[in-house]
């Protein structure tokens, strides 16, 4: 291993391969900070010119220097304008959103980006030393595992069924679920529920729904709710970076727990960064306190650090199946995968053997990555987060055009944009309703691997027999209960508690 | 050699190429510009089809320029649509299409078929393959078909496509030339290539089908072993592999791409694309561009690609009905 690190090094440290990681990372953190580009289009964006590099080596760093960027620049979007390009970041908003509407704009992308760097930095770690290892986990998981840890995901809408909002969150969930089940799945011969429109065929898009449900509604709520007179008080605290010591100590454990979770559910095929971004939000929310649990969704650092977490430290977790096994994790690494074939690299089991420059540089460029990561952004966070200071009468068109061209560009087809309007002025209704929209969007994006790995587990095993045949399934369920009946207890016990007390007086 | 021609001129000198053969025309301007129609998004294999045609083309000198516009919608359906209803505006268009137009118009999925537009010309090609993990007992196909017959409910067949879709038909074709029948098989779909490798590898599935192309680039990388080849004879980019016929299962199955335009195109102008594409077989700019994706050169033109799709049509048809997808 020392021998492959120092090839690696010396890969790395050539002057063309620094500058594609600074290259890859400016670019990916900058496309990836307009809503509506997630990493997937603007990766594959970037291809060309990747491949007209030549070098393997190079175009990989490249590539991947743009991919972290994107996750990096993806949770600016989500964390100023609630509006999220990629699936990975959308628990980002949770949290970081409120934080930003409070006036902490500076504090929740300073939280991010330390978040972000440590989660990448210790995945990569984690890569370096356990991938070889690692790749035979990825493979334990069968579909009856996947379909469980679905549910594990989906039990991060239990954080925003407080406050007698149970009910409404659950309708939510169902609703999103049902969306996901519009247009042609995996698994059915025969579109289903799209009203013979052709445009449902291939169902809902992410950045559309994702685009209706936050952004705009979020514009227009700007548009319809004028800030008091004296609603300024935020001002000068915009651009403050600093975290107090307090908060420092609240998010460390946060941040140490979810570099290992969420890297190893970045390990698993198919998983990626937004289950670990919803679970990890799940997990840390039941961890804390009572009353760091009322602040989750309203603005609290754990809720922001961990989703960031997670989603990073999975980003480098997808390389595991990627470059050990030559099995693309996600769409992000399909593309990838593809790139590196064109350049003639086969990603497997003998990468590490044949080309261990090219395996190892990867690895090594990663921590330069993340460290050129934050080293450029927490300067500039003072002027990003300036972004929620402009006046609205330009701010606002900004957004929506963004959120109009994020939904268009990614299928250059314009029925999206009547999609994205009239789901838009539901969720503006829904809104108003106090309904929690989140819910919907965890159901929708969970929905269809959820039903696509029950339905072929049920075909594996002729029915439900997967259930009791395989004890991860069944530990990962009893997990997901856990996590969603854990807190109502704790709720009911500490009624009962002051109940108790109150009839005692 | 720089010759500035004229529109008429070039459609002349293509006429002329055509019905000469004269193979000192190769290196010339044969159409002015091609606007390639692609009906799924950026990145998908439609649109390294297309877009690596059009580099071919432009690079070689046949075609001035060439543009791509990508419509994705209906699975590909929207752009069929389109290119039908907007016919007398859209003759500079050539729309890239492959085996799944056959399979969707069979299914009704798409309201149209090949037969609503102009054929162009089959450009391209990948076999199917049957392949299994590099650790598992199985060796041969003879070897799957007795794990069938000993557990034929343990012994799945996974692919990337939906059940009815490509993959699935494939594996029925197989199995049923066989002797086995093609509705008993259990398919097990995964919406991605990636995620059927890894339950192929995990043992959740015992054997994948897949493209022979993709099939391919995990057997060199010591992933899988394939089994079984969808092709006539031994294909020269993985010589090993054994083909379904040389193991006693009569079938075959090529997973084309290809070229179609707008319906009541003039002959002048079908001509004119035919003979580009014609040409471009001979260049080392298509020979790169071919070698990087890792093509086979299966040309059809005109009235032979139509043959080859009623063909098609007849075989996808039948053994749809029979597995009770028609």
């Amino acid at each position: 291993m020392l021998e492959g690190l120092l090839i690696g090094l010396s890969t790395a440290f050539s002057l063309t391969n620094i500058l594609m990681v600074i290259g890859g990372c400016l670019i990916g953190t900058f496309i990836g900070m307009l809503p509506g580009l997630g990493p997937m289009s603007i990766i594959a964006i970037m291809i060309p010119v990747a491949i007209s590099l030549g070098d393997p080596s190079a175009a990989l760093i490249l590539l991947a220097g743009v991919y972290y960027g994107a996750i990096f620049g993806g949770s600016t979007s989500s964390i100023l304008l609630n509006a999220p390009g990629v699936a990975g970041t959308v628990a980002s908003s949770f949290d970081g959103y409120p934080m930003a509407r409070a006036g902490k704009a500076g504090k929740a992308l300073t939280i991010a980006a330390i978040a972000s760097f440590a989660g990448g930095t210790i995945g990569a770690l984690l890569l370096m030393v356990f991938a070889p290892a690692l790749s035979s986990v990825a493979l334990l998981f069968h579909s009856a595992e996947y379909f469980a840890l679905m549910v594990v995901g989906l039990s991060a809408i239990a954080a925003f069924a407080g406050t007698g909002q149970v009910a409404k969150a659950i309708l939510m969930t169902l609703l999103g679920l049902i969306m996901a089940t519009v247009g042609e799945g995996a698994l059915f011969n025969m579109p289903r529920f799209t009203m013979g429109v052709m445009d449902l065929q291939s169902g809902f898009s992410f950045i559309t729904l994702a685009m209706a449900m936050f952004a705009l509604p979020e514009a227009l709520f700007l548009v319809m709710n004028p800030p008091k007179a004296g609603g300024n008080s935020g001002e000068g605290k915009i651009k403050d970076l600093r975290i107090s010591r307090a908060e420092a100590r609240q998010i460390a454990p946060v941040i140490g727990r979810q570099s290992l979770q969420g890297f190893f559910i970045g390990v698993l095929p198919g998983a990626g960064a937004t289950i670990a971004s919803f679970l990890g939000y799940a997990v840390e929310r039941n961890l804390s306190t009572k009353e760091e649990q009322a602040e989750f969704g309203k603005g609290s650092v754990k809720g922001l650090a961990a989703p960031e977490t997670a989603n990073n430290a999975a980003c480098t977790g997808s390389f595991v199946p990627l470059l050990t096994l030559g099995i693309p994790g996600s769409g992000t690494t399909a593309i990838l995968l593809g790139a590196l074939v064109a350049l003639n690299v086969t990603p497997g089991p003998r990468l590490m053997i044949d080309e261990p420059q090219i395996f190892w540089a990867v690895i090594i460029s990663m921590y330069i990555g993340n460290l050129i990561l934050l080293v450029l952004n927490l300067p500039l966070i003072p002027y990003i987060a300036k972004v929620l200071e402009v006046p609205r009468n330009y701010l606002i068109p900004f957004i929506l055009f963004f959120t109009l061209m994020g939904a268009y560009i990614g299928q250059n087809n314009a029925t999206e944009l009547l999609i994205l309007v009239g789901f838009g002025f539901c969720a503006t209704l829904l809104r108003f309703a106090d309904y929690p929209l989140a819910p919907l969007l965890i159901g929708f994006i969970l929905g269809s691997m959820l039903e696509d790995n029950f339905a072929r587990s049920m075909q594996l095993y002729d029915g439900l027999g997967f259930l009791l045949e395989r004890p991860m399934t069944l530990a990962l369920l009893v997990l997901a209960a856990i996590l969603v009946v854990l807190p109502s207890y704790r709720a009911r016990r500490a009624r009962a508690k002051a109940d108790g007390v109150a009839e005692g007086d | 050699m720089t010759f500035t021609l004229t529109r008429r001129t070039v459609l002349a000198a293509a006429a002329a190429a055509l019905t000469l053969g004269n193979p000192a025309w190769a290196e010339q301007k044969v159409a002015e510009s091609i606007h390639f129609l692609i009906p799924g998004g950026a990145g998908g294999g439609w649109d390294g089809t297309a877009r690596g045609t059009g580099e071919a083309l432009t690079k070689a000198g046949l075609v001035g320029t060439a543009s791509f516009e990508n419509m994705s919608g209906g699975g590909g359906g929207k752009a069929i649509g389109y290119l039908i209803e907007n016919a007398d505006s859209s003759h500079g268009t050539l729309m890239v299409n492959s085996t799944p137009i056959v399979i969707r118009s069979l299914t009704g999925v798409f309201p149209h078929s090949f037969r609503d537009l102009t054929l162009v010309a089959g450009t391209i090609g990948d076999y199917a393959a049957i392949v299994v993990g590099k650790d598992s007992p199985i060796n041969s196909m003879e070897d799957l078909l007795k794990a069938y017959q000993a557990n034929p409910r343990k012994t799945a067949i996974g692919g990337g496509s939906v059940p009815g879709g490509m993959d699935h038909l494939v594996a029925a074709m197989v199995m049923k030339a066989a002797g086995e029948d093609p509705t008993a098989v259990k398919y097990i779909p995964y919406d991605a290539g990636g995620k059927a490798m890894a339950a192929l590898l995990s043992g959740e599935i015992s054997a994948l089908s897949t493209g022979f192309s993709e099939a391919v680039d995990l057997a060199n990388a010591g992933e899988v072993k394939i089994i079984g080849v969808t092709a006539d004879e031994r294909v020269a980019a993985y010589e090993t592999a054994p083909t379904m016929k040389e193991q006693g299962i009569d079938t075959s199955f090529v997973n084309w791409r290809g070229f179609f335009a707008a319906p009541g195109l003039p002959e002048a102008k079908l001509a004119q694309y035919q003979a580009a594409i014609a040409k471009m077989y001979d260049t080392p700019e298509w020979e790169e561009v071919r070698a990087r994706n890792g093509w086979v050169n299966i040309h059809n033109s005109g009235d032979d690609f139509k043959t080859f799709l009623e063909g098609q049509e007849k075989a996808i048809g039948d053994l749809m009905k029979e597995l009770g997808f028609l």
